[in-house]
């Protein structure tokens, strides 16, 4: 039996309410299905079940708000049907990533600096019972830790609860209960604010960036385009966007440091998945993965594309969809502004910014002339990758990007 | 089909691009992209829902005759 847990569709998202289940006991699930409907900050995103087997049990209720990591379902996997079946709680989805964004529901201690209300004084304290605590309104520093090292858990904090004084205690469980009822789905603008803030807010605090960038001639690349969009039918043809996301991956091939999480150490990632941003109009991003996008051609990214950002900006995106890039890339499109330098998307370790394509005064080989170009930045992790990396990966890009045809 | 109507259902397909502005409130020689605030992306849906719905081809090197409304609707003129 293997217990199916709310994933985590980024470093932002700490819980989903349940809206749906689209299986039920006894249902055969095969890896891929989907299983349920979560509404998230990221919108009602479907949840891809990682097993096959049948659906034994449900043990949430459509309106329950989940945190991340919890379980939602008990599936019976193909063990379980002779008999070997193992308790394997924790097995669930694959990614390094999700092991880390799983912590804050264990209990085990580190020690991350306080806020800024207690400077240069550190508390020993598990995420959870700092989650608890922050959610309750209780000061760490007033309470003591009965965990390893007088590290302050979960208990500690629940008890400091109760301790309150009477009419409180009461007002502030029952803020803590599960709530039963759907939560309003909230104004999804706001939201989508709130989740962007939290991941770039955290990106900013914990990733030391540092910002290359280089100057591209795409003549070659947009000639490439014309030429190959003449011979397409209109729905067919292709934008600047799908060739920038194919030299990249193809770019990344040869520099694998930047495709890669950062999780105590740099642990780089085989498959290519590019995170791409798709801006929504009433404000905010969403960033779907074109999953493998060094193995796919130029028109099938195009593809991915169609497929991809009308669903991002209705906000009808599949979990897997949104939990597995490895690296993003971000483009302006036309006009505006020249230079993009991104804000790392955590645990990732780079992102890839675009101008916009502009004319420019061009010298090469002594000559003048009018080109076409586009300014290509890297934000990198300076804990991961050191400026020499980010230098080759940009000079492979500009490679790439002078020989369209063997994208 | 009359100049209005083409108007009319420019404006319909615009407003599936994007819902939340008037194109009725367009400017005959206002550029649409710019006014409406519209990326390369949904430009290209845009013109992929014109050249399904008029039935005509929109060869890429006319992108830029096809800027605003009047231009696009006489462009469509010709094409019917």
């Amino acid at each position: 039996m293997k217990e199916f847990l709310m994933p985590s569709l980024g470093a932002d998202m700490e819980d989903g309410t349940l809206v749906e289940w689209r299986k039920k006991p006894g249902d055969p699930v095969t890896r891929g299905d989907i299983i349920a409907e979560v509404d998230t900050q990221k919108g009602l995103i479907e949840i891809e079940v990682f097993e096959d087997g049948y659906v034994d049990k449900l043990l949430v209720d459509p309106g329950e708000k989940v945190p991340v990591g919890t379980a939602m379902a008990l599936i019976r996997t193909g063990d379980s049907e002779t008999g070997q079946e193992k308790e394997q709680g924790l097995e669930f989805p694959v990614s390094e990533k999700e092991k880390v964004v799983l912590q804050p529901t264990e209990e085990h201690f580190d020690e991350k600096p306080l806020p800024q209300k207690f400077p240069g004084k550190r508390i020993k304290a598990s995420p959870l019972a700092r989650r608890i605590a922050e959610e309750n309104k209780i000061d760490l520093s007033k309470i003591t830790g009965t965990g390893e090292n007088g590290a302050i858990i979960k208990d500690d904090v629940n008890k400091a609860i109760e301790q309150r004084t009477a009419p409180e205690t009461e007002e502030k469980i029952s803020e803590t209960l599960p709530e039963k009822e759907p939560e309003k789905i909230a104004d999804s603008g706001k939201s989508i604010r709130m989740a962007v803030a939290a991941a770039m807010s955290k990106s900013n605090r914990e990733i030391p960036h540092y910002y290359l960038s280089k100057k591209i001639d795409m003549s070659k690349s947009l000639y490439w385009i014309k030429e190959s969009n003449k011979e397409r039918s209109v729905q067919e043809r292709l934008l600047p966007a799908a060739l920038l996301i194919k030299a990249v991956a193809k770019s990344l091939d040869e520099v694998p440091q930047l495709n890669a999480v950062w999780e105590n150490a740099l642990q780089i990632k085989n498959e290519i998945n590019v995170g791409f941003v798709v801006s929504l109009r009433s404000g905010g991003i969403m960033v779907p993965s074109i999953n493998n996008a060094d193995l796919k051609s130029v028109s099938q990214i195009m593809d991915s594309l169609n497929d991809l950002i009308p669903r991002a900006r209705a906000m009808k995106l599949r979990s897997s969809e949104l939990n597995s890039s490895t690296i993003t890339l971000t483009s302006l499109g036309e006009g505006g502004a020249d230079t993009l330098l991104g804000v790392i998307y955590p645990p990732q370790v780079a992102v890839i910014g675009f101008g916009g394509i502009i004319e420019e005064a061009w010298a090469e080989n002594g000559m003048l002339g009018i080109r076409p170009v586009i300014n290509a930045s890297l934000s990198g992790d300076h804990r991961a990758t050191d400026g020499l990396t980010g230098n080759r990966f940009l000079t492979i890009l500009n490679k790439n990007l002078q020989n369209p045809e063997d994208l | 089909m009359k100049e209005n109507e083409i108007k009319q259902e420019l404006y319909a397909l615009l407003q599936q691009i994007a819902p939340e502005t008037e194109p009725s409130a367009l400017a005959p020689d206002e550029n649409i992209k710019e006014s409406l605030d519209i990326d390369s992306f949904d430009t290209l849906r845009f013109i992929v829902s014109v050249n399904e719905k008029f039935e005509i081809e929109i060869p890429e090197e006319d992108y830029g005759k096809i800027t605003t409304i009047g231009l696009l609707t006489n462009y469509i003129q010709k094409k019917m």
